[in-house]
Formats: structure tokens, sequence, C-alpha cells
């Protein structure tokens, strides 16, 4: 009862306040964060602007171009492109605009250099799929207008550079031509496009660059052919690899004729090596090469003569060519020495002097430098001084300048591929870790400043130091555990196999661990980062020990290759111990259980269908024993359309003969008709997700039973043609079908079909409901749908003496092969957004009322209270309904605009949305991530079972005393008033008595 | 006073009673000290005629009927009240409602007190308490009744099970799209 009455309280507030979760604007930043990053540079191009800021230009992997502030490493501007509009090439174009190439090619855009804004944007077509280069000559004019040279699809454009207008262009129709270098030789009006022909040809192109007219073309045979890229060692001379990767061929092409030489490695370099590929440079010349594991830089004298100049074992990484004067380039080289980075700046020419040698300290942690780039500045004393901007393993971004660090950005944070959480250590002496206030006078300070804030009586500079303050709290970046659970460590994998911990409170790194495991090695030629997952939760028996991670990754794309495990302890961020394993990994299946010291029992498939258990050991074993007959596990084969069952069957035979490895038996498969439906999500519920209760209770005290299944497959699958671009099919040849799907017996529960529609299908299914966000090609609008499904056979327990007696069977086990009769409700909206991502809330006892949080295509992330999405809801619901909370039916689901969750915020890139449950039931914390972090949370019933921030516990404290004080005072007077008024009474009677005594005795 | 009337009488000009008053019933229009305790209880009512003792024991009796009915004004007032508080649970119709429900069981705790000054011999209390007892129960019947309008009583079956747990599984399948 007293639950219920607690109910009925929730929902009257729910009922009574409109829906609206939104903050104050002094409460930004107090329990959310934002983090903005840009992702692995991958070109970098210095501003030369004398006046103003020094600022840095960068293109990234994540598709971002962005403006960086040189002393600081701030961002100016950013601009996120599309994900398939990979950025190909940037540049500067007379000093105020940065021109990009993206799309493989075929778009141009020109951004206004000190503020971001787009100045224009050409589309470039080409008849053929090719290289694309960009070119931004400086001395190039054609009536007043610089010139820029693009080739890309088999084409090349001159664009003019003010407003994109495409000047001429040529085609390269030569079937097999593929272009290898665009090159403009300076001070002179030629462009020269080189490139191979049919395998073996060499093909050069001269062009006037005043009006693309074809001057010259020339072609060569080499019967040896060629391999990978060529290097430009100078205007007139390339070099390239013959298909074995031995052979040198120096090709140079002055004025117009074609002559080569050939040298074969093992000329230069005494031990015979294995094939060499060409590492691209622009410094003239000078060109590397690399072999497995030696780096050789070659210097071209004269008409193709080769010298070594140095062979080095180490790290090598080299940035392009910066002209420091007329004839002078200076290029940046980076070796790696155990801790150390060693720079030198040398110039081209002369590869023994060197401009500039230093030694900067560098982070293990970082790894190896991937790319250089170098940019020069003027010294006071008028010398050339040098600054490299370095890209890492990790993604990081690095200036270094004068032998130091001046900056440094963890850009790896940018693609994160998945997100887990941690406990962080239980305050204990000597783990306090942050100290809590810095001495006694800041302390007070702080505090008058706070009763000002109270009394009102601030002014607008203490407001904002009030406001710093409450931002800077030492309580919430505390590094240990609270007890509402809100402070944590969010463990995060990136893309570059780097594992961050970052902390709720504020967002800071608290460790970075670079994995060993996903370092290139001979076993381990390109190890991918796969997934994380907890390991360890010590919470009941292994107190005392440290909860780690599960990193799973892969040696390889391909799904065949063998993987690897590497267990990361979560308070310290060392490697506890790494698992090559002879199996590869295909499925990783998180069991129910955990064995004695709270380590998860984990299933990990492999590609011939056995199943290996995790960890090793004799306790996880038997408790796997136990329940050996009870695990299933089932695999989505989506591209032959069949989701197929399987069952372990006994101890593997063959090869693998291990006590820790299971075959495995087809048990059932569902097969989608190929020729009309193709599978395009799929969706099960949280394995952590926790459901307070089974029933549901309807508005008139009826109660119905939810079909509570961890082991319901949601699935959505469309028509073949309808699996592209949304409205690339009529309505009458899309349809989408719905599936709930047991996993354990492969039975179908459910199954709708929306015709008309089309994907992306994005779902999300908890408890005992699955939403899922479709496009709907009749309505030209998107859908969002809810399916509750509920259990009709516990329908029946109705009688209150049974349920008050206990005498029910709702709680007993069931098993998924007894015959379950259920029934669904569902319901269909339409809705604005289309989505990135979706997730629900989750709370630590699933009591509190859920929503969900849609990841909006404006990289935002939106509540949406789950009560808008029942299927119950009626255009007009009775009394008893709207008692209950059911909201009258729209066509629509409403955005609120208070009920974005980003507030202002962007993040930009939004890939996923994740969240965690705190110990305080009301509150969930919620992360989302793209290319930016956003961190916030969330309370979607309120806090009803916690004060609010901005509560006056001063007020509290002074009534209290105030109270005690009164009552004590006047409890004192009362007792004196009492004892006044006896006196006063007695004396008046004894006087009285007296004197009628003595009157009564004269008579 | 009748015996010092008795003294006058005699001419004498003023006398000093020495004689302890204490428990003369003259001496009771003077009050006690504070803090004094009369240990002994005056039980001698001779003086008291019969017609004034029978007199007080009818007025005892009716004073003990009215006592009992009572708790009856005050059904109807809460009945009132609990009609004006409506039917929805917020904090007013839960106060009207609590308060029904105490008043009548306080009331029933302190049926004893509420007779003892018109406890007599002569005077037979069981049915004015009876009628007391039945007027509260009726209150508490009423309080109970509003209670259940109000749905705070646990007569469904959903009250019984809105918190069970879902129901364990036995099997557990794991799996999904190959990584």
């Amino acid at each position: 009862m007293a639950i219920r009455s607690f109910f009925l309280f929730i929902l009257f507030f729910s009922s009574s306040l409109s829906p609206v979760f939104s903050l104050y604007e002094d409460q930004v930043g107090l329990m959310d964060w934002h983090q903005q990053y840009i992702g692995k540079v991958k070109q970098a191009v210095f501003s030369s602007q004398r006046a103003g800021r020094k600022r840095v230009v960068v293109s990234t992997e994540e598709n971002v171009i962005a403006s960086l502030d040189l002393r600081h490493g701030e961002i100016f501007w950013r601009h996120l492109l599309g994900a398939d509009d990979v950025i190909d090439g940037i540049d500067i174009g007379l000093g105020k605009y940065v021109i990009t190439l993206s799309s493989g090619g075929s778009i141009l855009r020109s951004w206004n250099l000190p503020d971001g804004q787009m100045v224009w944007e050409s589309s470039l077509q080409g008849p053929k799929h090719s290289k694309s280069f960009l070119l931004v000559p400086t001395n190039l004019k054609f009536d007043k207008d610089n010139l820029l040279v693009v080739f890309s699809n088999g084409r090349l454009h001159a664009i003019s550079c003010i407003d994109g207008e495409v000047l001429w262009k040529k085609d390269f129709e030569a079937e097999s031509f593929e272009v290898q270098q665009v090159i403009l030789p300076p001070g002179s009006d030629l462009i020269h496009v080189v490139g191979f022909a049919a395998l073996s040809q060499f093909e050069m192109y001269q062009i006037n660059a005043k009006n693309g007219e074809l001057l010259k073309h020339e072609s060569a045979s080499f019967s040896s052919g060629f391999s990978g890229q060529v290097s430009l060692v100078s205007t007139e001379t390339v070099v390239a690899l013959d298909s074995t990767g031995s052979i040198l061929l120096t090709i140079s092409f002055q004025d117009g004729k074609i002559s080569s030489q050939q040298t074969p490695i093992s000329n230069l370099v005494e031990d015979s090596l294995g094939p060499a590929v060409i590492i691209p440079s622009s410094v003239s010349g000078i060109f590397a090469i690399k072999t497995d594991a030696v780096t050789i830089f070659i210097r071209v004298i004269g008409k193709g003569n080769l010298e070594v100049v140095e062979k080095t074992t180490h790290e090598i990484a080299v940035s392009d060519a910066l002209s420091i004067s007329e004839d002078q380039q200076a290029f940046a080289l980076i070796q790696h020495a155990s801790s150390e980075i060693h720079l030198t700046v040398k110039l081209a020419h002369d590869w023994d002097g060197n401009l500039l040698k230093e030694s900067v300290k560098m982070d293990r942690q970082r790894g190896l430098v991937h790319k250089v780039f170098i940019n020069n500045y003027i010294r006071t004393d008028r010398s050339y001084g040098f600054r490299v901007l370095i890209v890492m393993e990790d993604h990081s971004l690095l200036l270094l300048q004068q032998g130091e660090i001046v900056w440094s950005r963890e850009d790896g944070l940018a693609s994160i591929i998945d997100v887990t959480t941690s406990e962080l250590p239980v305050e204990r002496d000597g783990v306090s870790v942050a100290k809590v206030e810095h001495n006694l006078f800041e302390w007070l300070k702080g505090h008058m400043l706070k009763l000002k804030g109270t009394l009102m009586l601030a002014s607008p500079e203490d407001m904002a130091a009030i406001q710093s303050m409450r931002l800077k709290s030492s309580e919430k970046s505390k590094m240990t555990r609270d007890h509402n659970g809100f402070r944590k460590l969010l463990i995060v994998l990136t893309r570059a196999g780097k594992l961050f911990a970052l902390h709720t409170g504020d967002g800071r790194i608290v460790w970075s661990y670079l994995l060993r495991s996903l370092h290139k090695s001979e076993a381990c030629q390109s190890p991918i980062g796969l997934n994380l997952y907890q390991w360890q939760v010590p919470h009941h028996h292994a107190m005392d020990e440290n909860p780690s991670v599960l990193v799973v990754s892969r040696c390889g794309p391909s799904s065949d290759t063998s993987g690897v495990l590497s267990f990361v302890d979560t308070y310290t961020g060392k490697e506890l111990s790494s698992l090559s394993l002879d199996h590869a990994v295909v499925q990783v299946i998180p069991l129910p259980y955990t064995d004695s010291t709270e380590q998860r029992l984990h299933l990990l498939i492999d590609a011939d269908k056995h199943a290996h258990l995790y960890p090793k050991t004799s306790g996880a074993l038997s408790i796997f024993k136990r329940e050996f007959s009870n695990i299933y596990w089932y695999s989505v084969e989506d591209q032959n359309g069949i989701i197929k069952g399987h069952a372990l069957k006994c101890k593997c035979t063959g090869e693998v003969a291990d006590e820790f490895c299971f075959d495995t038996r087809d048990l059932w498969s569902v097969v989608f008709p190929s020729e009309s439906e193709k599978t395009i999500a799929t969706v099960t519920r949280k394995l952590n997700e926790v459901v307070h209760t089974q029933a549901k209770v309807v508005a008139d005290q009826d109660v119905m039973y939810k079909y509570i299944s961890r082991n319901l497959l949601f699935v959505a699958t469309v028509a073949p043609k309808g699996s592209g671009e949304i409205g690339s099919v009529t309505p009458e040849e899309s349809w989408l079908v719905a599936y709930l799907i047991d996993t354990v017996t492969g039975r179908i529960l459910h199954r709708v079909t929306h015709h008309g529609s089309q994907g992306p299908v994005h779902a999300v299914f908890s408890e005992n409901w699955v939403v899922y966000h479709y496009f709907n090609l009749r309505a030209h609008r998107y859908e969002m749908s809810v399916i509750e499904i509920y259990d009709q056979s516990r329908a029946d327990n109705k009688d209150v003496w049974k349920l008050v007696l206990g005498k029910h069977n709702l709680t007993s086990p069931i098993s998924l092969f007894s015959r379950p009769e259920v029934i669904t409700k569902s319901q269909s909206y339409f809705f604005t957004h289309s989505l990135k991502a979706i997730a629900v809330t989750s709370t630590a006892k699933g009591i509190t009322s859920k929503q969900l949080l849609l990841g909006t295509i404006g990289d935002q992330v939106l509540a949406l209270d789950k009560r808008f999405l029942d299927p119950r809801r009626t255009v007009n619901p009775t009394q008893l309904e709207k008692e209950e909370g059911i909201i009258p039916l729209t066509e629509s689901l409403p955005i609120i605009p208070q009920s974005y969750v980003t507030h202002a915020l962007r993040v930009e890139g939004l890939r996923g949305i994740i969240t965690v449950p705190a110990k305080l039931e009301s509150t969930t914390l919620v992360f989302a991530h793209g290319v930016d972090l956003f961190f916030t949370q969330l309370a979607p019933s309120r806090t009803y079972d916690s004060l609010t921030e901005d509560f006056s516990y001063a007020l509290l404290l002074i009534t209290i005393v105030a109270l005690v004080a009164a009552i004590f005072v006047t409890w004192r007077l009362s007792e004196r008033k009492e004892l006044q008024e006896k006196w006063s009474f007695y004396s008046a009677f004894a006087s009285q008595s007296t004197f009628s005594s003595l009157h009564f005795s004269d008579n | 006073m009748e015996k010092g009337k008795g003294i006058m009488g005699s001419g004498r000009r003023w006398a000093v009673d020495f004689s302890d008053n204490s428990t003369a019933p003259s001496s009771r229009d003077i009050p006690d000290p504070p803090g004094f305790a009369r240990a002994s209880v005056d039980q001698d009512d001779s003086t008291v005629s019969r017609q004034k003792k029978d007199a007080e024991s009818n007025w005892k009796a009716q004073k003990a009927w009215e006592v009992a009915q009572a708790p009856f004004k005050n059904l109807l007032m809460m009945g009132f009240m609990m009609w004006m508080a409506g039917n929805t649970v917020h904090l007013f119709s839960i106060g009207i409602t609590f308060s029904a429900l105490w008043q009548p069981i306080s009331a029933l705790q302190g049926v004893g007190k509420v007779f003892e000054p018109y406890k007599d011999n002569k005077v037979d209390l069981l049915g004015p308490k009876l009628l007391f007892i039945a007027l509260n129960l009726g209150g508490l019947a009423l309080g109970v009744w509003k209670l259940n309008t109000l749905g705070l009583l646990p007569t469904h079956a959903s009250d019984w099970v809105s918190s069970l747990p879902p129901a364990q599984e036995v099997e557990y399948s794991g799996g999904g799209i190959p990584l």
C-alpha cells in the first residue's frame, strides 16, 4: 500500500506538472559537460597571415575541417561534412579562403578563413573515378583571378578562386589512364599530368594552364610495370617502383621528352630486402622507400643517379617540404627513441646539416608519430624558428615548439567505438584523492559569497564568482564513489585502440592506455578493437579487487582472423593480462553468471561455431556446467536473411580438444524470403536492465501482465528494393516488416507489416516494449511505432485473497518452452525528425518512468516521455484514463524545445547514446558521443527522492534553530506565568479567608 | 460557619480557633497551598441530602447520554467535510480522511475517561457507552469508506501484484549480428 500511495503521488505530480524538464541558464554546466574534438588529422595547412592570431586549418578522418588556434589548440571554427563526404584535400587560397575538395573529388568548397562561413561550392563531375588532386598555385593568374587546379573524376578543372566558377576543363578519357601526379612547375603556365596507362605505360600530358589546351602528350612503355605510388622528386622527375617492388624507376620528362633509368634497390643497399613501397613526400631531390623493417632515404643526383643518404630501422615520420626562401626547402623528420622523440629539421639539398635538432619527452601512451606538419616563423633575431604539428598513433594532435609540447588535443576521443562504465573506489582512509578545500580563508570567502548570493546582496561580479564556484565544485570531481552514484568512470575504446577513462563529474581524462595488444606485430598485422565488456564488477565477495574491463579485438578486418583479449584494470588503467586467441571471435556473449571473484562468464563463438568459455577457470566451468542445458545462442546472418538458433552440444572434438570449448548444434532457423525481405535492424533488451514489476495497472484497477523476457529479439526487414535511399522506391514497392522473435525457441511472437514504409530503422527495446523509427513513403513523413507485449496466460491471476496469501505462481521461474499466450498492442505516430540514434533511460530499480532519448539529425539529444508512445492512447480518454496519465492521442509526437537534453549544445557527428543508472533511483546518467562528447544527468520523473541542488539548507537550518529557540523561550515564559498565577491566586484566597474569618470573629 | 455563629451567640469578643480544621468542610474554602496534596478524601456525605443526590444522579445520567451522542454531530460534520474534499488524492482529502480515522480511534481508546465524571453507583453507564462506541465505530467506518473511495485500500488484485518482480527465465540466449 505504501508503494501504491507512492505511485499515486508520483502520478499526481506527473499529471499536475507539464512534462517539461528544462534547466535554467545558470544550471548549464553544473551536471553536464561537453567536449569538442575533430578526429585524426589528415592534412594541416598553416595560415600565413601576418596579422591576427596564428591559426592552422586541418582536415580529419572524421570529415571535419577546422581552424585551430596555433597558440592554444582551441577550435576557432569547425565544420563536420557528411559521413560520406570524405575530404580529399584542403588548401588556403589567396590567404583568406580555405579550399576543400571532398566526396571523391566531386565537391569543391571555399570557406572564409577568419570565421568559417562558406563562400561558394562547386560540383565537379567527370567521366570516371580517379584519384583527386587539389592545387592552389600562388602565381597563376587569369584576369586578375587566381586559379585553382583540380584533377578529379578523370577530368582536369581550372576554377576561379573567387566565385568557384569552372573556367575550363579537360577530360582524360583514355580508358586505362590512371593519374598519379599533377605538377605545376613554378613560374610557368604549364600543367603536367602524369600517370600510368594499361599497367605498363607511362603517360605525360602537358597542358596550358591558361585555357586547358593540350600542348604535348608523350608516353613510354615499361615492360616491368608499376606498383604503388610515385614520388615527385623535382618538377620534372618522378620516381616509381616496378611491379615486383625491387627496382626503382627514375622517370624524367624534361622538355616533354621522357627518359628513364632503372636502379635495382639491391644496388643501393647491400643486404637484400623484401618488396618496398614508396613513402609519398614532396621534398625535392629526396624520396623515401620503406620495406618491412627499414626506411631508406634516397637522394636523386643529376639525371637519375641515386644515392642512399640514410638507412634507419627506427620508426620515422617525414613532413612535406616547406619553402623558407626562394630556393630553399626545409622538412621535418621525427624519429623515435624509447621515451623520447627526436625532431630534426633539415634543408632539402643538405641532408647532413641540421637546421634544428630537438628531443621531446613523449608519453608512451601516445604511441608512434603518424604525421608531421612543419611551419616556420621568424624569431626576434631574424633567424628561422620551426614549429611542428604531429599526429600520434592514438590520434592526438600536438604542437612542438622549442623542444616542448606547447599544446595537445586528445582527438582520439572523436572516434569512440564502445563505451562501458566502472565504479570509482570506495572512500577510505588513504584512498581519497581530491583535496577538498585549499585553505580556511578561501573556504570562508566562498561561504561569504554564497551567503551574499542567498541574501541577494551579490554584485554581478560576485554572481559570476559564485557561478564559477558552483561549476568547479570539487565535490563532483572527486575520485571516490559517492552516495548517489553520480560519480563514475566512463571507459571508452577509441578507433585508435586506446582506452580512456573519463570522470563523469567533469569529463577529464583520469587515465588513458594504448592497448599493447592492438599494436601491430608479426602475428597480428592490422589489429582492430571491437568491443568492450565489463569483466569483473566486484561488489559482494571480492570487494578488495579492482574492477576490470575486457577488450575484444581482432587481428584483421575479416571475421575469421584470430582474436585478442585484453583485461584492463579500471582504477589504475594498467593491462592485467592479454590473451592471443588461437580462434576467431565472431560473437561475444556475456552470460548472466559470475564466478566466485565476480568475474563475468563470457562465451566466445568462433568462425566454426564452437563456443569457448572465458575465464578459463575450473570454478567458471562448474558454474557453466550447471547451466549448460539452459544456454542457447543465436546468429543473425543479415546477408542471407537467416536467423539461426543454436544450443550447446558437447565438448569440442578434433584438433581443438579443450575443456572450455564446446560444440554447438543448430536448433531452429527463421528464413526471410530473400526476394521480399532484407534484414536491416535487430535489437534486443540490454542485459543489465532492471525491471521493477511485471504488472501494469490500468485505469479501472485492472492488471495487465507484461511479457518480460531477456530473450526477445526485434527484427526489422524491408523490401530489397526499398533498402536504398529514402524516396528511391514507390510506396507500392516498399514495405517494412517488424518481428518479435523468441531467441530460445525461434518462435515468432508477433509480426506486423507497414506497407509503403522504408528504412533506415532505429529501434530500442526495453521491458516489454519496443519503439522503432522509420519513414512512411505514403505520408512523406517519419513515423515512430510502439509495440507492447502482454502475457495473456497470467491474466487470470485476479483473486485478491490468493494474492494476499501468496498462493500464486507469478514469480516462479518459467521456461520459454512452455507455450506463451501473448497479446500485443501497438500504435504509430508521426515524428518530425530523422534520427541518428535512439536510447532509453535506465534507472537503478526500474521504478522511475522512462524517457526515450532521440539523437536527432541536428546532432542534439531530445528526451521524449514514453507516455507519448503508449498504445493505449485514445483521442478522447475517459476520466479514469486521464487520471492514470494517458495523453489524448495526436497524430504526431510533440517536440518540446525545453526537453532537449543537450540544451543549446550540439554533439557533432552523434553516433551513440548510452544511459547508465545512478544509485539514486530517480536519476540516470546519459553519455552521448560522436565527434563531440556530451554527458548529463537526467531525472525522467524529476528528482522525487532528493532535494534539488538549489534547495536552501541554510534557510532550513535557520528555521529549525529559530523554532527550537522559540519553543524554549515560550516554555520558560509560560512556566513563569503559571507560577505567578498560582501565587497570586493563593495569596488572594489567603487574604480573603483571613479577612472573612476576622470579620466573623468581629460579630 | 454555623460553628462560629454558636460561638458568637455566647458573647465572646474574639476567639482563636486552634482546632485542626483540615478535615472540616469549611476549610475547603481556603485552597490548599501549591504542592500540597490532601491524602484523605472526605467521605462523609452525610450533609448532602438524599434528594439532592437523586437529582445529581439524574443529571449525570442525562449528561452521559449527551456525551454519548456527541460523536453523532461529529459524524455529520465529518461527512460534510468528506463530501467537500472530493474523491481525488490530494493533501486536503488525505488530511480529512486521516483525521476521520484518527478521531474515532482516539475516542474509543478513551471511552473510560470520557465517562469518568458521570460514574455513579446509581447511574447505568452501559447504554451511553455502547452508543458512544457505536457512533465512533460508525465514524471509523465512514473514514475507511472514504479511504476506499480514494482508492487507498488494497482491495484490488492490482494492489498486490504491482510490486511483484518479473519471473525468472530458465533459459538464456545471447548473440546477434556477427562482430
